[in-house]
């Protein structure tokens, strides 16, 4: 696990002493004679050579690499779900290219067979017509989605992206264990474990000749690329959003190959297209990758309770203008049921046996698979024959047949066979990981990537371990507690560097900066107000306790001055971090969490750590002096996000946007303290404070030389073009983003956005500060309150 | 029998939806032998922005509508000429009940009529053990499948009160047969779950009742509506019947199909975005006249 890995290490290295695999089940890193495979010498070498301490020093870097970068989980089954780090296993699992490509060929037949079979089911279902395939298994199969037979899919395919789980058998051969046909996630996830692994064992991975992840992501997304007819519309893939268990996988993929990011909601069919609400308005999506399953794409056609699809999705198919990766229906093959007949479709639709057998499974409905479950019962679990899950996880509908009497089990067969499938209770191989610094055996399955390319299937050459949180192998679900390891396919010669660089020219195209999908732009602007608004507030709390605790009473008609400044953001001052502050960064995070796969990673842990700092802070800051120093502390902070987002930002739309939340909420802040604090009304020290709120206190004694005075104070704070915290300078940023933005100046003519911007900007240029009145500066202020409905309406909905 | 049908679907928002897509089912559909549709026209007001037919995986006739934004009423009208002709069942031809398994085993097809499709719990229509006990119970004599389907219906119409209050278009099918009341579709998608129960393939129908019955008999109950009733399958030999458990009879030349489904899921007249919003009321109105000649 991330983080307790390290600290739990006890005892003399990691070497193999005392490791013993279990009797009976092969090991990866063992032979039966109990010597170390080859290709695991290095890595158990290296493992012996290395102190407690210099491990600890290894395995830290892997966490702190996955921790950085904001992987988690989400973990379902408490009261609510909640992020786990990411459950790492440090130990990659070695497998030899020998060994490997055996198994690639094998998986592309076997997804060959799948992809004819798909064709069959949603076409002229002439494996059913003829007795191959049972009828019920189709037609109750909630997988089977009806709107979609007859629609040929335009690439020519249905299945594009592939996943197999397997399990290594006591003979030492591989098998099956399941197909993943829906919308197979793990393949981000193989990809961060990579790079962890490779950082806790930098040295031994640079010299092993370890099979690169980069190509099979290069070819996939070059792939999909060249599935777009018109080179103007767009690869986006679809995920259900923030709340789903594997969202960060989602935006962590289409970060690494450069798609638009998308939920239902962005997307309309309109006269048989695909298109994204984008900040320019609609634009096509020719290629979808999704990652929900295919029943809740389309809430017209398809599951009318989806929340998470779009109406016409199957419209669009029909149309013929749109490639689905894979295809609505695909999780047909899924069912466990699929499995007792796959052996023997593949002679009938490839002419050959399959290369490498699935897990054996008998379907109850057949009296022959019913006579052989009841003649060995002691080897089947019993199950739903719909089901997808894996014989070893542990679900509800798994029984073993041999807890059963032999009557028993014949009455449960006869009426309800056509449900049930039997399949092999299997052992799985184990491999070593971690256990409190010791190498353990723990049973292992492996989830292996395939992606269809113009020139056919594509094998990631590694893949996503599963391992066991115990020697059952009934605890290899990471809901169950097993952990996740990078698999290195090992070759005996160098293998060639690769990069995501394209090969070839014209894939290669960016694509053009209105991809931004409107609510990824919403969700921006609002990350850039809550961050400025969680800053305002806490330099006007310092403000405050400052007073509070060096002046006491005396202090008490300022104190209530402020009053206005902090109703407008609805915080009570009285409390040491006050719950409008918590609400702020919490609405910062929620709104960063939409939009993963534009933030960076260190910006995102950046957030993370503020939220986290203010919300230990609330706990136990005292009002006064206290205050004070923690809420400094805290806008430090703060400072480090903006400075995270606007160094390392790509100057694109959506930075654009971001950039319009905070200069937003910034002329807010301003102008309202101005209009407070610069009222000719205000109590003694007003001025003053309101230099300290615009963080000018050295820009005003170094300019003005004198106490303030109105006049200065307007004329620093809300006039001079050069104070970078001045109400100015804000209107001249926002109305150079807003310049940028898609439509804001068509042929000369100004969008109402842009040309309200231009006015204030021409009215604050031409000011005279003795001639500025409290009322000028409300309205001001109410006038930039009111571009944030401009914006919306021109962008957002 | 030669008929003129005249649907009026008429809906108005409280508040004005925004643009929608929308699936109509409401069109009769040929079917071979029994009804062929001589005419049918649609219009909706306002006029839709795109428009386009086709026939779903169950054959139904489906017009699918994007209608403009800002809408605060939309109405449809539907106008059609039918042809529908009586069928006779005067033979029980069907499957002794413990044989229909083993000729639905037979079957190997899974085109839209395949009994197949109708045997499994559908989105609407759940296992329920209530359901099932009823129709163990209700069925007992029935020597053949058809005998079933007539002493389940019979059964049902017998508890079941007729109520347009009671339940809403989503009322589980446990929660009406609990209340023992509820509508054509209430009646109907329970008679399924019973059907399935025990192991006959039953679909759901959408269509219309003939207004007014003919001289000296009684007028039908659901007539001023869009109606629903059953299919069964019920042998190789026999195969599909019909019966309407509103009613207590099997189907004859004073019903119209509009389509068949698993259940009204499948053949919802209207299904879009305006069921997900609230605050909207919704009529129609069904007029089947019978034409001379």
């Amino acid at each position: 696990m991330t983080g307790d890995g390290a600290a739990q290490m006890t005892g003399a290295g990691a070497g193999l002493d005392g490791y013993r695999p279990l009797p009976g089940v092969p090991d990866e890193l063992l032979d039966v004679a109990g010597r170390v495979r080859p290709i695991w010498t290095s890595l158990a070498g290296h493992l012996g050579s290395l102190s407690p301490s210099e491990l600890a020093g290894h395995l830290a870097r892997a966490d702190r690499y996955l921790r950085d970068s904001g992987v988690f989980y989400r973990q379902y089954g408490g009261v609510q779900p909640s992020d786990r780090p990411w459950p790492f296993s440090h130990v990659p699992v070695l497998l030899d290219q020998q060994d490997w490509s055996a198994i690639s060929a094998a998986l592309v037949q076997r997804a060959d067979l799948l992809e004819a079979v798909m064709a069959d089911l949603y076409g002229p279902n002439r494996l059913v017509a003829s007795g191959r395939l049972p009828p019920a298994l189709v037609a109750g199969n909630p997988g089977w989605l009806r709107p979609m037979v007859g629609i040929r899919p335009r690439s020519g395919h249905h299945l594009h992206f592939l996943a197999f789980e397997l399990g290594r058998g006591p003979d030492g051969k591989w098998w099956v264990l399941a197909d993943r046909t829906q919308a197979p996630s793990g393949a981000g996830y193989a990809l961060e474990n990579r790079v962890a692994t490779a950082r806790a064992f930098s040295g031994l991975f640079a010299q092993e000749n370890v099979h690169r992840l980069a190509g099979f992501f290069r070819d996939f997304r070059d792939a999909l690329l060249a599935g777009r007819q018109d080179r103007d519309s767009r690869v986006a893939i679809l995920t259900p959003g923030p709340l789903n268990e594997t969202y960060f996988e989602h935006a962590y993929i289409a970060r690494y190959l450069g798609f638009t990011l998308v939920q239902g909601e962005d997307l309309n069919v309109s006269e048989g297209r695909l298109m994204v609400r984008t900040v320019a308005g609609m634009r096509p999506v020719e290629v979808l990758w999704r990652r929900l399953d295919g029943g809740y794409a389309d809430p017209l056609e398809l599951d009318a309770t989806s929340r998470i699809g779009t109406p016409g999705m199957v419209a669009a198919l029909r149309a013929g203008s749109l490639t689905m990766v894979n295809a609505l229906g695909s999780g047909v093959l899924e069912a466990r049921a699929m499995m007792a007949f796959l052996p023997k479709l593949a002679p009938h639709l490839l002419g050959a046996p399959l290369a490498m057998p699935n897990i054996a499974t008998w379907w109850c409905g057949d009296a022959t698979a019913r006579s052989a479950v009841l003649a060995a019962p002691e080897r089947m679990i019993l199950g739903d024959a719909l089901d997808t899950g894996m014989p070893m996880d542990q679900r509800s509908d798994a029984i073993r047949a041999a807890t059963m009497s032999t009557a028993e089990l014949a009455r449960r067969l006869q009426p309800q066979g056509a449900g049930l499938v039997a399949q092999e209770a299997v052992t799985l191989s184990t491999t070593p990981t971690l256990v409190a610094g010791r190498l353990m055996p723990r049973p292992m399955t492996l989830r292996v990537f395939l992606a269809r390319t113009a020139t056919g299937w594509t094998v990631m050459p590694g893949g996503f371990a599963r391992i066991g949180a115990t020697p059952d192998p009934a605890a290899i679900a990471m809901q169950m507690g097993g952990s996740a390891a990078d698999v290195w396919v090992v070759s005996p010669d160098p293998v060639p560097a690769v990069s995501m660089v394209t090969a070839y020219g014209a894939a290669q195209r960016r694509p053009s900066p209105s991809a931004l999908p409107a609510r990824a732009a919403d969700n921006l602007f609002w990350l850039g107000r809550y961050v400025e608004r969680s800053e305002g507030i806490v330099r006007l709390l310092r403000a405050y306790h400052t007073r509070l605790a060096e002046a006491g009473a005396a202090s008490a008609p300022l104190l209530a001055a402020m009053t206005p400044l902090f109703d407008r953001n609805g915080v009570k001052p009285g409390q040491g971090v006050p719950q409008a502050l918590l609400d702020s960064l919490e609405a910062a995070i929620s709104s960063a969490g939409q939009v993963r796969d534009r933030f960076s990673p260190d910006a995102w842990s950046a957030l993370d750590d503020v939220n986290r700092s203010a919300r230990r802070m609330a706990l136990r800051v005292a009002p006064g002096d206290d205050s004070a120093r923690a809420l400094s502390a805290l806008l430090r902070k703060l400072a480090g996000i903006s400075g995270l987002v606007h160094e390392n930002m790509y100057r694109f739309v959506g930075w654009r946007f971001l950039s319009i939340g905070r200069l937003h909420e910034r002329a807010m802040g301003i102008s309202t303290a101005l209009a407070v604090l610069a009222d000719p009304d205000a109590p003694e020290g007003s001025l003053d404070l309101a230099i300290e709120l615009g963080d000018s206190v050295l820009t005003h004694r170094r300019r003005y030389n004198a106490t303030a005075s109105r006049d200065s104070v307007i004329d620093l704070l809300a006039l001079d073009p050069l104070n970078p915290r001045a109400l100015r300078h804000q209107i001249d940023g926002l109305r150079d983003q807003i310049d940028m933005l898609p439509a804001a100046n068509e042929h000369g003519a100004l969008s109402p956005l842009a040309r309200e911007v231009l006015r204030l900007h021409a009215e604050l240029a031409t000011a005279d500060p003795a001639q500025m009145t409290t009322e000028q500066l409300w309205s001001v202020q109410m006038r930039i309150g009111e571009l944030s409905d401009l914006l919306t309406t021109a962008y957002f909905i | 029998m030669r008929y003129r049908l005249r649907l009026t679907i008429r809906h108005d928002f409280r508040r004005p939806i925004g643009a929608g897509r929308q699936l109509l089912r409401i069109c009769p559909r040929d079917i071979p032998g029994l009804q062929q549709v001589l005419r049918c026209h649609v219009a909706a007001d306002p006029e839709p922005l795109e428009e386009a037919w086709f026939r779903d995986f169950f054959g139904n006739e489906v017009i699918e509508l994007v209608l403009p934004a800002g809408l605060s009423s939309l109405r449809f009208d539907m106008t059609a000429q039918i042809l529908r002709h009586s069928t006779s069942s005067s033979l029980d031809l069907s499957a002794p009940l413990p044989r229909l398994g083993e000729e639905l085993a037979e079957i190997t097809d899974l085109g839209p009529d395949s009994p197949h499709h109708f045997l499994a719990a559908s989105p609407h229509i759940p296992a329920v053990p209530e359901i099932t006990a009823f129709a163990a119970r209700s069925s007992r004599d029935a020597g053949t499948a058809c005998a079933a389907v007539e002493q389940l219906g019979h059964a049902l119409h017998r508890i079941m009160r007729f109520d347009p209050e009671a339940t809403e278009v989503d009322t589980p099918i446990a929660t009406a047969f609990a209340g023992r009341h509820g509508v054509c579709q209430d009646f109907s998608q329970i008679m399924i779950a019973a059907l399935r129960s025990l192991g006959i393939p039953a679909a759901y129908v959408s269509g219309f009742l003939r207004t007014l019955p003919p001289p000296g008999r009684p007028r039908l109950e659901g007539a001023d509506a869009m109606h629903a009733w059953v299919r069964a399958w019920t042998g190789i030999e026999a195969g599909w019947v019909e019966f309407d458990p509103t009613n207590a009879c099997f189907v004859s030349a004073d019903h119209v199909t509009i389509g068949y489904g698993r259940d009204y899921s499948d053949t919802a007249p209207v299904t879009g975005m305006m069921r997900l919003v609230g605050s909207q009321t919704g009529t129609h109105s069904v007029d089947l006249v019978e034409e001379a000649g």
